[in-house]
Parts: C-alpha cells; sequence; structure tokens
C-alpha cells in the first residue's frame, strides 16, 4: 500500500531522513516513534508530497509520489486524509462547514456533502457542535473535528501527526480509539506520536526512528527510546 | 462554478471597503473610456457631415444691396462647379438665429436684423471645389468673411487626432493602473487568506478551486465598474441632450442611436470582464504560485 524504497530527505547539510525502506500493508495501523527531530513528521509529509525527498522512491498505492507532477497532488491528498497536532481548522467556519470542505474540493452537490458530513459528525460524536466555530471547541472536540474532516471522503490512508499532543490523557485516549475504529474500517492508519503510553496499550507495528533511521521495526512493538 | 461564485460572494463581503475601491477604479476608468469613444464617435461624424456637404459661405459687408449680391450669385450659378447657391438675406438670418434661440429669450433681445449679415451658400460637387469659389467670393469688393468649410474640416481633423491621442493615452495609463489596484487588492487577500488557502491544498482543493474564486472577484470589480460607468455617461448623455442638439443644428448626432449604446455596453462589460480577470490572473500567478 506505501512504499519508502532508499528515501534520503536533506535540508542542507542535514539529514533529515536517510535510506528509509519501509513498507506499509493495506488497513495497517502503525505507530512511528522517535525523538523529536527525528524525521516522524518529514515521513508523514512526503506521503501528501508537502516534503519532497531528496532521493529514493515513494508509492502510496499505484501512485508514484516522487514522480507525480503539482498538478496530480491534489487528487493525492485527497486520497490521504491528514490529522495535524494544531488541527489546522478554518476560524471563520463551523464545525460543519470545516468538514464539508473536505467534500467541497471533490465537488459534491450540497446534498451529497449534507449527508456524509452529518453521518460523520454523528459517528466522532460531535453532531451536537455542529454549529460551533472552532475557538468554541475543546481540545478534544477539535481533534475529532479534524478526523472527520479527514475521514469523510473516506480516504485509503489517514496519516496523523501528533494528534494528542495537545490533549489531556482521557481525551487523547478517545481520539485513539477513533482511529482505531476507523481502521477497522479498512483504512490504513499511520501515526506519528511520543505518547508512549498509548503505543505500549495497543500493541500495534511500531516503527522507531532516531537520527532520521529506522532504528527498529517491530509487529506487536513497544515505545523504546533508542 | 456555483462553488467559485459562493466563495467570490463570501470574499467580497469579508472586505466590502476594497471591494468599493476596486470597482472605483474600475468605474473611472471606463467612464474615461465611455468619454472617449463618444467625444471621438460625435467628431468622425461631424466631420463626416462637413465633408459631405461641401459649402462656401460669404458674409456681405453692411449696406450692400440686394441687386449687388443677385450679381454675384447669378455669376457663380454659371460656374460649372456651383451646384447650388441660397442667399439669406439679414431678415431671414435674424428668423434663424430666432428659431435657434428660442427658449432663451434674454438672447432674443437684443439682436435686430441690422446686426445679422446678409449671407450667400454656395454648394459645390466636391470638396476640391470649395477653394476656386472662395478665391471668386474674395475677390468681390462687398464681400466681408468668406468661410470655408474645409477649414473647418481641418479644425476638427485636428480635434478628433487630439481626442484619439490625448484620450487613448488617458484611457491606456488608466486601464494599466486599475490592473495595478486589482494585482494590490487581490494579492493582499490572497495574504490575508494564506492559512485558509494551505489547509485547503492540504484537504486536496485543486488549483483551479483555489483560484477560480480570486478571477471571479477581479471580473466582478471590473463588470461593476464598467456597467456603473455606462449607466452614467448614458444617463448624462440624455440629460444634456436637448441642450446639446441645439448647437449640433443638422447634424445628426443626438439622440445617440440606443442600439450603438448596446454595443457600446457589450464591449465594455467584455474589456472590465478582460482587464478584471488579467489583474486577478497576474495576482494568484504571483502571490500563489499557481498558473
Amino acid at each position: 500500500m506505501i512504499i519508502f524504497e532508499n528515501v534520503n530527505k536533506k535540508y542542507g547539510p542535514n539529514s533529515a531522513l536517510e535510506n528509509i525502506n519501509l513498507e506499509i500493508k493495506q488497513g495497517e495501523f502503525i505507530f512511528i516513534v522517535g525523538s523529536s527531530g527525528a524525521g516522524k513528521s518529514t515521513l508523514l509529509r512526503i506521503l501528501t508530497k508537502e516534503v519532497i525527498p531528496t532521493s529514493g522512491k515513494v508509492k502510496v498505492g499505484n501512485i508514484d509520489v516522487t514522480k507525480m507532477q503539482d498538478k496530480d497532488v491534489p487528487s493525492l491528498r485527497r486520497k490521504v486524509g491528514m490529522v495535524f497536532q494544531d488541527f489546522k481548522l478554518l476560524d471563520d467556519r463551523t464545525v460543519f462547514e470545516n468538514v464539508a470542505l473536505a467534500l467541497e474540493v471533490l465537488d459534491k452537490s450540497y446534498e451529497d456533502i449534507t449527508k456524509a458530513v452529518e453521518h460523520i459528525l454523528k459517528l466522532v460524536e460531535i453532531w451536537d457542535k455542529r454549529n460551533l466555530f472552532p475557538r468554541q471547541l475543546s481540545g478534544g472536540e477539535a481533534q475529532r473535528t479534524v478526523i472527520a474532516r479527514a475521514v469523510v471522503g473516506k480516504p485509503d490512508v489517514l496519516l496523523a501527526d501528533e494528534p494528542t499532543g495537545d490533549l489531556d490523557p482521557k481525551t487523547a485516549w478517545g481520539v485513539i480509539q477513533l482511529l482505531n475504529e476507523i481502521n477497522s474500517w479498512g483504512t490504513t492508519v499511520a501515526m506519528a506520536t511520543h505518547n508512549q503510553e498509548i503505543v505500549n496499550t495497543l500493541k500495534r507495528r511500531v516503527v522507531i526512528l532516531k537520527n532520521g533511521n529506522i532504528a527498529k521495526d517491530s509487529k506487536e512493538g513497544k515505545y523504546e527510546i533508542h | 462554478m456555483n462553488r467559485a461564485i459562493l466563495y467570490t460572494k463570501r470574499n467580497i463581503r469579508r472586505t466590502p471597503f476594497q471591494a468599493i475601491a476596486a470597482s472605483m477604479i474600475m468605474f473611472l476608468t471606463f467612464f474615461a473610456l465611455l468619454a472617449f469613444i463618444l467625444l471621438a464617435t460625435g467628431s468622425e461624424m461631424a466631420l463626416k457631415y462637413f465633408e459631405s456637404k461641401p459649402q462656401v459661405i460669404a458674409f456681405f459687408k453692411e449696406g450692400t444691396t440686394d441687386q449687388d449680391i443677385h450679381a454675384i450669385e447669378t455669376a457663380l450659378q454659371q460656374e460649372s462647379i456651383v451646384t447650388n447657391t441660397k442667399y439669406v438675406s439679414k431678415q431671414d438670418a435674424l428668423q434663424i438665429y430666432r428659431d435657434r434661440n428660442k427658449n432663451d429669450p434674454a438672447l432674443l433681445e437684443l439682436v435686430t436684423a441690422n446686426i445679422l449679415p446678409a449671407s450667400l451658400e454656395v454648394s459645390t460637387q466636391t470638396p476640391q471645389d470649395l477653394q476656386s469659389v472662395a478665391d471668386i467670393l474674395k475677390r468681390e469688393p462687398v464681400v466681408s468673411e468668406v468661410i470655408v468649410p474645409q477649414d473647418v474640416v481641418q479644425t476638427l481633423t485636428q480635434i478628433a487626432g487630439i481626442i484619439r491621442t490625448v484620450g487613448g493615452a488617458t484611457v491606456g495609463f488608466l486601464m494599466v493602473f486599475a490592473i495595478l489596484v486589482i494585482v494590490m487588492i487581490i494579492g493582499f487577500k490572497i495574504r490575508l487568506r494564506r492559512n485558509e488557502i494551505e489547509i485547503m491544498r492540504l484537504v486536496g482543493a485543486s488549483s483551479s478551486f483555489v483560484r477560480n474564486p480570486f478571477i471571479l472577484e477581479g471580473m466582478f470589480y471590473g463588470i461593476t465598474g464598467a456597467v456603473t460607468a455606462w449607466i452614467l455617461s448614458y444617463g448624462l448623455l440624455w440629460y444634456f441632450t436637448p441642450f446639446l442638439q441645439g448647437y449640433l443644428e443638422e447634424i445628426k448626432l443626438l439622440p445617440v442611436n440606443p442600439l450603438f449604446m448596446f454595443i457600446l455596453l457589450t464591449t465594455v462589460i467584455l474589456v472590465s470582464l478582460a482587464l478584471g480577470s488579467l489583474g486577478s490572473i497576474f495576482a494568484v500567478r504571483r502571490y500563489l504560485k499557481i498558473s
């Protein structure tokens, strides 16, 4: 499903990723862990072509991301949902409108959008907050809104970059359970995190990055500091 | 497209003062353009009128008798190049003056037949013949002044040329200025919304999805300014037509043909759409870095 083949990323003389070879299968739930600066976010951002690797090959499904032209990037990003630590919600739009944006870019009809957004907001349990603006939401509610926006278009892959970073433990668990449920639908989930407890509890595949390299890749791994 | 229109309306509502400023600069540009076109068209039509009626007018000195005038008229009628002559006596001249100024009694009060000179209007076959007839008339001792329309034609040609040059330069400058204002305003809006644009791109918005509302916005400013300018121009023209018709006499410039004004409206709408979208495209390429 997702393939990294000899991927390197340099920022000037500094190496963010070095010789990354990684395969993520369809429907997997994978944690990407490591200390700050290990390359977690860079790895995820390569998958949406926010960052272009210095060398190597990256494939998402049948799409060769490294050879892709700029005009095709939007279609890639519609297949890959993103959840961000800083939420990235539009302040002047309600919860409903923020989630609807993901379908507006697909040029869906108003009726289809209304139906789909209602469905997903009920699923993530923030339907009652649909008319509120982001500044009126708690951290957990904002993150649920972001997740709803990321999955409303039924992407094949969901990337979560430190989604629980700003949340309290209870709220963080709520978000993780949601991601787990999304994964149970068949969506591939790749989550970059510092949260040791979540990683060790869920017993999913864990890829540990250290200084831009894959230090360890284990099926039911634990959060280890290398 | 409906979505792009919705986003455009939202963008305009968010910054109404900038919208007004952009529309106003477009209004000024198109008002100047319309004024230039109307003046240029009017002067061309007047030119054509004078060119189609080659005519010399000779005014006679005070004390010239009808006999002398008729003698000159008869001699001219013998010339092959002369097609028609018309004698306008002092009384006739007074009547013409009264007819033209009947709505302005103040102008009628002090004028009598004695003040107005008698004249002879001589029509020729071609404009080229006018000078020969003028030379004949100038040799007559009873003739005080000879007006040759070629002088009028030459003056009109010069005026038309000046209108074209000055008007064209002014309108050209205003168009460039209008485009730059649109670039500036759309560019400012792009910078204001850069976070929103970033998020839209991250969720998979295509370049056209991001770009089209800005281009439509530029076109909106163009069309608003152009249509407003056209309405004002037509309104002013309609209002002043009775006043201007008195000065134009036989030159059938007014009232302006509604079909001509409709064609003008269509033209300015097309030009405004082009200007507005051009400004927006420049701004989008520069600030959004998409084509």
